[in-house]
C-alpha cells in the first residue's frame, strides 16, 4: 500500500457526528486528513446499526460502522460534562475542522458553538450537518434517511407513478449530506489557506438531496408538470391525444436485466438502436420491426403501440443472451446498453479489478481482511486510500489523551470513573 | 498565478477554469467552482453542441439551443465560447486557454482530448501548475473504458437500479442520472484540495475519475456486506430493517407522506398522536417485534389515517411530537417549500432566452464566503468576444479572422436538429 501523502494530509478533523454525518469524516480521512472520531462513552449508536459481520450483532462488528468510519482514529468523550468540554477545547486547538450533526443549537447550549470555538482556535472550520439547516421553519424537525429522500424531492421520481419508493441501499440521503458537507468543508479550507479565516459551514440534507435530482424542480418550473416514478421506463411527457410515451429501458435478459437506451430522437440514440437491431437481425431476430423507420422516429409523435412492438421484439432477442454477453456486444458494437448489476456482479467486475478499485483493509480482531469500495477518483501524486479500518470503541484514548494531550494515567482514571471518557 | 485576494467575498475568486466537459457530470463540477467565484469558461462548438442543450425540460416546453433548463442548471455563472478545436487556430486558442487556466475540466470520451493535443500530459507540459481533471463514465483506462452511454447506464452499473423498487418488482429506473450527482462532489473536493496543496508545492496534478466508481462509494455498505457475508441487498420497498412503522402513506390530492418511527420513545409519541383510533393500543402493535410481525396490517391502518389528511397536516402533527415525517415533495412543493424559501435555495436569474428562471443553490452556506448565483448559463458562443479579447488578450483582427475561417463557430449544423428531442 502506498504511503504517499493524501491531498489533506496534515490537517486534523474532530468528528462528533452520528450516523447522519459519519460519511463526511470518512471522505476527509480517505483523502488524508487525520480524523478523530469522538464517540460518547460506550460508543456511537451507529454501531448498533447492521448489517453485522457474519450476522453477529455486536458493537464492534457493525458493517454500517465499518463502512462509514474508515481512516479515522477513535476516542470516547462526554462533551455534555464540563471536563469533557475542556478536553474537547484542548483538542480544538490542535484541529482544523470540527464536524457535527447535532440538532441546531445543541453545540451552543454546551458552550461549544462556532463563536466559542472561534475563540479557542480563530481559523477553525465548523461544519454542521442537519436535516434542514441551522435555522428556518423546519430546523427543529426530525428526519431519517427516508424523510430526507422525501423532503428533498428525489423520492417523488423513484418507483412508480402510484407509489414512491426509497433506495434500499445507502443510506443515500445521509451519504449525499456527508459527501456535500465534505466538499463544502474543503472549500472553506481553501479560503482559510488563502486568507487565514475560518468559518461556519451550514449543510442541509434536504438541499443535498434536492441537488441529487434537480430535474424535479426544473421540470415544474419549465412546464408545470410534476414528474413521478416510471418503473422500468423512460418517460416522455406529451399532451393528449397521444399521452405520455413510456420506453422501457430496463429490460429482462437471460440472467437478469440490462439497461438499453433505445428509440429515435438524437443521433446517438438512433445509431445505438440501429446497432442492436442489426445484431438481432444477424441472429434472425427483430425482423418484424424493420418497418419502423428510426430516421424519422420522433418521440413527440410516435404511437405508444409502435414503441411497445419494438420493445417486445428487443426482449425476444435479449432473452437469448446473458448480461455479460450483452455487455460485450454493446462494447464491440457501440450500443448504449449496460448490465443492471447486483452487488455480486459488481464485486466480480473485471473492469474494476483491472483498475485496482477494491481496497483490502485489515481487521486483526476479526482475523481477516475485508474488501471495501475504493477510490472515487485517482490522483497519482497524492493518492486516495483507506488508511485504516474504523476505530474500536476508545481505541486511541491512550494515544491521544496521554501522549498528545499529556493527561496523566491517574487523571484518566478519574475521568473514566465519572464516565467522561 | 491567480490567487484570491484577502478581500474576496467568494472562495475561488481569481481562480481560472477552462471547462471542456459536457452533458451533466462534468459541467456540474465547473458550476460548483463558478458559484464559488471561479472564472469558468465553458468551451463548446456549434458543430457538435452539448447534447443536453437538446434535452428537456425546456422553458414553457418550447425547445431551443439556449432554452434547456437542464443545460442552464449545470452551467450557471459560466462564460461560454464556441470554437472548433479541430481547426489549427482552434488548437491555438485551446493552448492559450491551457496556459491561462488554473484548472482544466474535461469529460470527453477517453482519448478524445489527447487526440486534440489537449491530453493531461500535453497540458501539464504547457502549464506545470495546472490541475487537470478528467471525469468519464468508466474511467480513462480498463477493459470497458470505451463504453458509450449516459448516467442512466451508470445507475444500472453501480447497482442503484437493482436496489430501487419493491421485493416483488423488477429493477427501477432512477428518474434522474443519479450517479451524475455523486461524482462531481468528489471532483470538486479533490480539485479545491489540489489548489490548496499547490500553494505549498507550486505543482499541478492530474485527477482521473470514473463516475461508475464514484457511484459505487455510495453503495459502500452493501458492497461490504456482500463481500463479507455474501448477502445481496436488492429491493426492499420502503421497509427498514430497524424501524417500524417506516414507509410512505397516501394523503389527499394524490400526495404521499414519509413516516419513520425510529425508537420506542417515538412509537409512544406516535400512539399519543393517534390515540383516538381504536386499533392503536392493540396488542398486535405493542412491541417492536409484534409491529414487525404485523407490519402489513399496521401500514394499512396508518394509510387509512393519512388518507383523509394532507401531507402537510400529517407532517405537522407528527413533527410537533418529534416524530420524523415529511411529505414526498414534488417539483411544485419544492419550489414553494417554506424551508427552502427561508434558505433562499432557489435564486431567480434572468436568462436572455429563457427569461426569469429559478436555479438551485448549493446545499451549504459558508458563513464568510457564501456562494453566489450571478449569471445565467451562457447561450452558445455568448462570451466569445469577452473571453478571446479580455481574458486571452487576442486582437480584434485575430478574432475577426477566426470568425471568417469558421474557427469560431456561429451556426448549428442542420443535422443536429432536435428531431423531436428527448421529450
Amino acid at each position: 500500500m502506498s504511503k504517499a501523502e493524501g491531498l489533506l494530509t496534515g490537517f486534523r478533523v474532530l468528528d462528533l457526528t452520528d450516523e447522519k454525518g459519519d460519511f463526511c469524516g470518512k471522505v476527509l480521512g480517505d483523502f488524508g486528513a487525520d480524523v478523530i472520531k469522538i464517540e460518547p462513552p460506550g460508543g456511537s449508536l451507529a454501531r448498533n446499526i447492521g448489517p453485522f459481520y457474519k450476522d453477529t450483532p455486536d458493537t464492534e462488528k457493525s458493517l454500517f460502522w465499518f463502512a462509514f468510519n474508515t481512516s479515522k482514529r477513535g476516542i470516547t468523550l462526554d462533551i455534555e460534562q464540563l471536563d469533557g468540554q475542556e478536553i474537547f477545547k484542548a483538542l480544538v486547538q490542535t484541529a482544523h475542522f470540527v464536524i457535527e450533526s447535532f440538532k441546531p443549537g445543541f453545540m451552543e447550549s454546551l458552550g461549544l458553538g462556532y463563536k466559542e470555538l472561534e475563540g479557542v482556535k480563530p481559523d477553525i472550520i465548523l461544519t454542521s450537518i442537519t436535516p434542514f439547516g441551522q435555522s428556518g421553519p423546519y430546523s427543529d424537525y426530525e428526519a431519517t434517511d427516508l424523510v430526507g429522500l422525501a423532503m428533498g424531492g428525489l423520492m417523488s421520481i423513484l418507483g412508480e407513478s402510484n407509489r414512491p419508493v426509497r433506495i434500499s441501499s445507502g443510506p443515500q440521503a445521509y451519504l449525499q449530506a456527508g459527501l456535500q458537507a465534505a466538499m463544502a468543508s474543503v472549500l472553506a479550507h481553501y479560503h482559510r489557506q488563502v486568507s487565514g479565516e475560518g468559518q461556519h459551514v451550514d449543510l442541509s440534507m434536504q438541499e443535498a438531496v434536492a441537488l441529487a435530482a434537480p430535474i424535479v424542480a426544473e421540470t415544474y418550473e419549465c412546464v408545470k408538470v410534476n414528474l413521478s416514478g416510471s418503473g422500468p421506463n423512460y418517460f416522455t411527457a406529451r399532451t393528449q391525444p397521444l399521452g405520455p410515451l413510456y420506453l422501457q429501458y430496463l429490460l429482462p435478459c437471460k440472467d437478469g436485466h440490462v439497461l438499453l437506451q433505445w428509440g429515435g430522437g438524437y443521433p446517438g440514440n438512433r445509431k445505438s438502436t440501429k446497432a442492436i437491431l442489426n445484431w438481432a437481425n444477424e441472429e434472425g431476430l427483430c425482423r418484424d420491426v424493420l418497418d419502423i423507420d428510426l430516421a424519422t422516429w420522433n418521440s413527440m409523435t410516435i404511437e405508444q403501440e409502435t414503441a411497445d412492438r419494438m420493445k417486445r421484439s428487443l426482449v425476444e432477442f435479449l432473452m437469448t443472451k446473458t448480461k455479460a454477453e450483452l455487455f460485450r456486444g454493446a462494447l464491440e458494437r457501440g450500443i448504449m446498453m449496460a448490465p443492471c448489476n447486483t452487488m455480486a456482479d459488481i464485486l466480480a467486475d473485471a473492469h474494476l479489478e483491472a483498475r485496482a478499485f477494491w481496497e483490502k483493509v485489515a481487521h486483526p480482531e476479526l482475523a481477516c481482511e475485508l474488501i471495501y469500495a475504493g477510490a472515487p477518483l485517482k490522483i497519482t501524486a497524492n493518492p486516495w486510500r483507506i488508511r485504516s479500518r474504523a476505530p474500536l470503541i476508545g481505541e486511541h484514548n491512550s494515544e491521544i489523551y496521554e501522549q498528545e494531550l499529556g493527561i496523566s494515567p491517574p487523571e484518566l482514571e478519574l475521568l473514566k470513573s465519572h464516565n467522561v471518557i | 498565478m491567480a490567487e484570491a485576494s484577502k478581500m474576496s467575498k467568494m472562495v475561488l475568486e481569481g481562480t481560472r477554469v477552462a471547462d471542456f466537459s459536457w452533458v451533466a457530470a462534468g459541467p456540474q463540477i465547473g458550476r460548483e467552482l463558478a458559484v464559488n467565484g471561479a472564472t469558468v469558461v465553458r468551451v463548446e462548438s456549434h458543430r457538435r453542441p452539448d447534447m443536453i442543450r437538446m434535452s428537456a425540460p425546456f422553458k414553457d416546453g418550447r425547445p431551443g439551443w439556449n432554452r434547456s433548463a437542464f443545460y442552464a442548471s449545470v452551467n450557471a455563472n459560466k462564460y461560454g465560447v464556441s470554437i472548433d478545436l479541430a481547426k489549427p487556430k482552434g488548437k491555438l486558442v485551446a493552448q492559450k486557454l491551457t496556459k491561462w487556466a488554473d484548472v482544466i475540466l474535461e469529460s470527453m470520451q477517453p482519448g478524445a482530448m489527447a487526440n486534440l493535443g489537449l491530453g493531461h500530459e500535453d497540458c501539464l507540459m504547457m502549464n506545470p501548475s495546472l490541475i487537470y481533471c478528467s471525469t468519464s463514465m468508466l474511467g480513462q483506462w480498463g477493459p470497458h473504458c470505451s463504453f458509450v452511454g449516459t448516467g442512466f447506464h451508470t445507475n444500472a452499473l453501480a447497482g442503484f437500479c437493482a436496489c430501487t423498487g419493491w421485493p416483488d418488482s423488477d429493477p427501477t429506473m432512477m428518474g434522474t442520472q443519479y450517479s451524475d450527482y455523486v461524482a462531481p462532489w468528489y471532483a470538486v473536493l479533490a480539485i479545491v484540495a489540489a489548489l490548496a496543496k499547490r500553494r505549498e508545492t507550486g505543482k499541478g496534478m492530474y485527477i482521473e475519475q470514473s463516475q461508475y466508481e464514484a457511484g459505487l462509494t455510495m453503495m459502500g455498505l452493501h458492497l461490504l456486506d456482500c463481500a463479507a457475508n455474501g448477502h445481496i441487498v436488492t429491493r426492499m420497498g420502503n421497509r427498514d430493517s430497524y424501524m417500524c412503522p417506516h414507509g410512505v402513506y397516501p394523503c389527499r390530492e394524490g400526495r404521499w407522506v414519509a413516516i419513520a418511527v425510529a425508537s420506542e420513545e417515538q412509537w409512544q409519541r406516535f400512539c399519543n398522536v393517534l390515540r383516538d383510533l381504536p386499533w392503536i393500543g392493540d396488542d398486535k402493535f405493542r412491541t417492536l417485534l409484534a409491529r414487525k410481525t404485523n407490519e402489513d396490517e399496521l401500514d394499512g391502518l396508518i394509510g387509512e389515517w393519512t388518507r383523509d389528511l394532507t401531507a402537510e397536516q400529517v407532517t405537522t402533527m407528527l413533527q410537533d411530537s418529534g416524530i420524523p415525517a415529511g411529505g414526498v415533495q414534488r417539483g411544485q412543493e419544492l419550489l414553494q417549500d417554506p424551508q427552502f424559501k427561508h434558505r433562499q435555495h432557489y435564486q431567480v436569474l434572468n436568462h436572455p432566452e429563457i427569461g426569469p428562471h429559478s436555479y438551485n443553490s448549493p446545499a451549504y452556506r459558508l458563513s464568510r464566503t457564501p456562494a453566489e448565483l450571478k449569471r445565467p448559463a451562457p447561450c452558445l458562443g455568448e462570451h466569445n468576444l469577452y473571453v478571446y479579447k479580455e481574458l486571452l488578450g487576442m486582437s480584434d483582427d485575430e478574432i475577426a479572422e477566426m470568425v471568417i475561417d469558421g474557427t469560431i463557430t456561429t451556426e448549428v449544423d442542420g443535422q443536429q436538429a432536435f428531431a423531436g428531442g428527448k421529450g
